[in-house]
């Protein structure tokens, strides 16, 4: 058995098997349903039903799909540049913690001058938390896959500190959580009365953004090339390292936007369930959009419908959430092998 | 003709391919091919790149399954798509990029892989014996104790000789054996190879270089697109009858007019780089290269060609020395610097360093002028100029394609080198460094190369040519000079040394032998 590569699928073959992946993702969670003891159809429908049967599932799913948008968009960025950033996680709290220290009180601005303010703070805070490993990638050939990781379990505990001692809120009856934001600090709501921010908005602008330096600027080109060869990217004259270190400020930047989005437009102070690993997430968002920013957005949708429907669904028909995370990693495989069979065939030898 | 030639031959036939075809897609690699070696003979496989020589010995080993047609060995067929069966029926291969490891011993080598893996303790009484036993018959002189990275290419090659025989290979298969060795090495093979044929072994020689498939074979076999063309006992043919066999035509060498040289456009003075890995740097080396000629740079491969293309690339630094442009000194010299001082560059692998697979035809013309005007400007990207130069380098150049838009992995190495001669040449070089340009073609691509690189020379720009193809080099350059473990031989101006003399300083001694003088 051998792979052989096409050199241009057809595009039946290019839609079907996409298709074929999601479809078997629906058939395995029904089995498990079924092993579960509950109806199939009737736990899909629940699933369907909690992430966009009314307005207020939507604007959930909306909800939950923005934190989404940011670190997919910041793992895809720095995935098409083959810098491995697995460290979303990190910079996100790094950009939460930048919204809470400076927008409880410490800078007394009114809300048009004070959001823009902490948002580039906030990506200044996770572009250099990803600078570090970028540096010690570029100097020393650290493996940033490595690096950026364990970074996230340092930071967490760093915030855990933090939130234990001098960012704990004295009114907050001894739980380790910051104090709220000031109201300036806080994210307006799209429409009076539901829970839909402006992150979300934030987030579309920030896909279509990506889109257009990756495709129209000399950056773009260059992260590109220095991702699909480096060898010749250097050879061309490219300068690789600093192409590097620019694509570890965008993306440590955009995944600190996650963080900043969530506290201060959702949750409005800092505790250390911020986010229930949307860095690691924006890995499949990114994974499942293959690394296009414009497809980020309906990945991010997909992931967040699958894990609200299936907090709905959980609590209709009784069977566990866990459903939601095989039916992600299941299709997460799924597509991955199907994007493979666009690109080659099996070959009997 | 051979066919009757064959009835005649009375000594057994060792090794039978019966029509095999195989195809890729639309590409027939293999188009019902027949051939048939007997014992102590010695058979030549010619043919360009891309004739089908090497998918036919991956049938043969049964690393392909075959669309149809079968494989004996010593009368008995092989199953297909089995790796191990023609290696136990006594066919031992020696590739052309050795596959031995650097830190073992030559013993180690030899016997790696033919011991069971539960075995606790090597016999090394008995194999030594056996590896000396065969070294002496086959005067393959090896020491079984030293450590491979320490041997030659020469040496090495031996080592893969005999890692065939150890496996009492009946049969060997030679895959372009001397295109790492010196003309002197290649004597040394060709005796053993002689030696091997007297005690009865059989063997294929792949090649396309006629002079070597001349002295060794005794009968040729011609391949040209997957179709055995033609089959000629080698007394019965001359060398051109070859070639014109091998590419369908008379072939035509370039017509090359005398150079009328100018003032060296750059000049490296006393260069050294450190040694990457196995690969030398250049010790001491000093260079000019002068407008309006072509500076040929032969050499086996692994000299220091690599680290003098780097260094004029602008890939790496001197550590000591200085490189001058028109009496300039570049002390930071790097690959956008040598773009912009008029510095084009050809490079020695258009897959991996001269072209992205994945990007169109537009992305990778401009890959060296992308941050300049018109292409871009303040940061942003004018694709449509972008395209527009594509469409006039394709035109130009003649770059087979279906467009602009076109992944460049779809594209045959001919059609690919034209796009990148033409984003070399279109930015009107002063020089041009074209490393291995021909290398992979066809006769028809290497011809429109090398009288493109002609044109620049007549229009003043200097050229380093380096090749490993020696007759590459006598052919077009109008001066030579030879590189050996990083040292540069003097300047031979065209027509004044033999490819025996070059040889010499090939080998490395020519070298010795000035050292002496000055001395």
């Amino acid at each position: 058995m051998r792979l052989e590569p096409i050199a241009n699928p057809t595009v039946a073959r290019s839609t079907l098997l996409p298709t074929a992946a999601i479809a078997t993702t629906v058939v395995i969670a029904s089995l498990l349903a079924m092993v579960a003891g509950a109806n199939p159809f009737l736990v899909l429908g629940e699933i369907i039903k909690g992430a966009a049967g009314s307005k207020f599932a939507l604007l959930e799913t909306l909800n939950r799909a923005t934190p989404l948008i940011f670190t997919g968009l910041a793992v895809a960025v720095a995935f098409r540049a083959k810098l491995w950033n697995i460290g979303a996680e990190a910079q996100l709290y790094a950009g939460a913690l930048v919204t809470v220290v400076l927008g409880t009180g410490a800078l007394g601005l009114p809300s048009w001058m004070l959001l823009p303010t902490l948002a580039v703070l906030a990506m200044l805070a996770g572009a250099v938390v990803l600078l570090i490993p970028a540096l010690l990638k570029v100097r020393f050939g650290v493996d940033e896959v490595v690096t950026t990781l364990l970074f996230n379990f340092i930071f967490l505990l760093f915030i855990s500190m933090l939130l234990e001692g001098p960012l704990k809120d004295p009114m907050g009856m001894g739980w380790p959580k910051s104090a709220r934001l000031i109201p300036e600090a806080r994210l307006p709501r799209i429409f009076d009365g539901l829970r839909l921010h402006w992150g979300f908005g934030l987030a579309l602008i920030a896909a279509c953004v990506v889109w257009v330096i990756e495709r129209r600027t000399t950056l773009g080109y260059e992260m590109r090339a220095v991702g699909l060869n480096r060898e010749a990217a250097q050879f061309a004259g490219i300068p690789v390292n600093a192409v590097l270190i620019k694509t570890a400020l965008l993306s440590g930047g955009l995944a600190a936007l996650a963080g900043f989005s969530e506290a201060s437009g959702l949750k409005g102070n800092l505790t250390l369930d911020l986010s229930p690993g949307f860095g690691y997430t924006g890995i499949i968002v990114a994974m499942l959009a293959l690394l296009n920013p414009l497809a980020v957005v309906a990945a991010a949708l997909f992931v967040a419908g699958i894990f609200v429907g299936a907090d709905s669904m959980s609590r209709a028909v009784g069977v566990p959430t866990y459903l939601a995370d095989i039916m992600l990693a299941t299709a997460l495989l799924l597509m991955v092998l199907a994007i493979m069979l666009t690109r080659f065939r099996i070959v009997r030898e | 003709m051979a066919k009757q030639d064959d009835a005649r031959d009375d000594r057994p036939i060792v090794l039978r391919l019966n029509q095999i075809t195989k195809s890729f897609g639309k590409l027939i690699a293999n188009d019902a091919v027949s051939l048939s070696l007997r014992r102590g003979e010695v058979i030549a496989l010619l043919g360009e790149n891309g004739a089908g020589k090497t998918t036919l010995m991956n049938i043969l080993f049964g690393q392909y399954t075959a669309d149809s047609g079968s494989v004996e060995v010593f009368a008995q067929t092989m199953p297909p798509g089995n790796p191990r069966a023609a290696l136990d029926a006594g066919v031992g291969m020696v590739h052309q990029h050795f596959t031995l490891a650097d830190h073992m011993t030559v013993l180690e080598n030899v016997t790696l892989g033919t011991h069971s893996l539960w075995k606790t303790s090597l016999d090394k009484v008995k194999t030594r014996a056996k590896i000396i036993r065969l070294a002496d018959e086959f005067h393959l002189q090896v020491d079984p104790d030293a450590i491979v990275g320490t041997l030659t290419v020469g040496e090495r090659q031996r080592v893969e000789i005999l890692k065939a025989l150890y496996r009492d290979a009946r049969i060997l298969i030679l895959d372009e054996p001397t295109a790492v060795l010196t003309p002197q090495e290649t004597d040394d093979l060709f005796q053993t190879l002689r030696e091997a044929v007297d005690l009865g072994l059989s063997i294929i020689f792949i090649s396309h270089k006629l002079h070597e498939v001349m002295a060794i074979s005794d009968r040729v076999l011609i391949l040209r697109h997957g179709k055995l063309v033609a089959q000629e006992r080698t007394r019965d043919v001359d060398k051109h009858q070859l070639a014109a066999l091998m590419v369908g035509s008379e072939v035509t060498a370039p017509k090359v007019a005398p150079a009328t040289p100018g003032p060296a456009l750059m000049s490296l003075a006393r260069v050294s780089t450190p040694d990457q890995g196995n690969a030398p740097g250049l010790k001491d080396l000093t260079l000019d290269l002068r407008a309006g000629q072509i500076t040929g740079l032969a050499g086996v491969s692994g000299n220091g060609q690599a680290a003098l293309a780097d260094l004029i690339g602008g890939l790496i630094q001197p550590d000591t020395g200085t490189l001058t442009l028109k009496d300039t000194p570049h002390p930071n010299w790097t690959p956008r610097e040598a773009v912009h001082s008029g510095v084009g560059r050809i490079p020695e692998d258009r897959h991996k360093t001269g072209t992205i697979a994945e990007f169109d035809l537009t992305e990778n013309a401009i890959l060296e002028t992308y941050r300049d005007a018109p292409f871009s400007r303040r940061g942003w990207m004018n694709w449509g100029r972008a395209e527009a130069f594509t469409r006039e380098v394709i035109d130009t150049y003649d770059v087979r394609c279906p467009g602009p838009g076109t992944r460049i992995r779809l594209l045959s190495g001919g059609n690919m080198q034209k796009l990148i001669l033409g984003r070399v040449l279109e930015s009107g070089p002063q020089i041009i460094l074209a490393n291995q340009p021909v290398r992979g073609l066809d006769i028809g691509a290497v011809n429109y190369v090398h009288s493109r690189l002609l044109d620049a020379r007549d229009k003043g720009a200097a050229v380093l040519l380096i090749s490993e193809d020696l007759d590459e080099i006598m052919a077009l350059s109008d001066v030579i000079h030879v590189i050996s473990e990083g040292r540069l031989s003097p300047e031979f101006p065209r027509g004044t040394m033999t490819p025996a003399e070059l040889g010499v300083w090939m080998a490395g001694h020519g070298f010795d032998a000035e050292q002496a003088h000055a001395s």
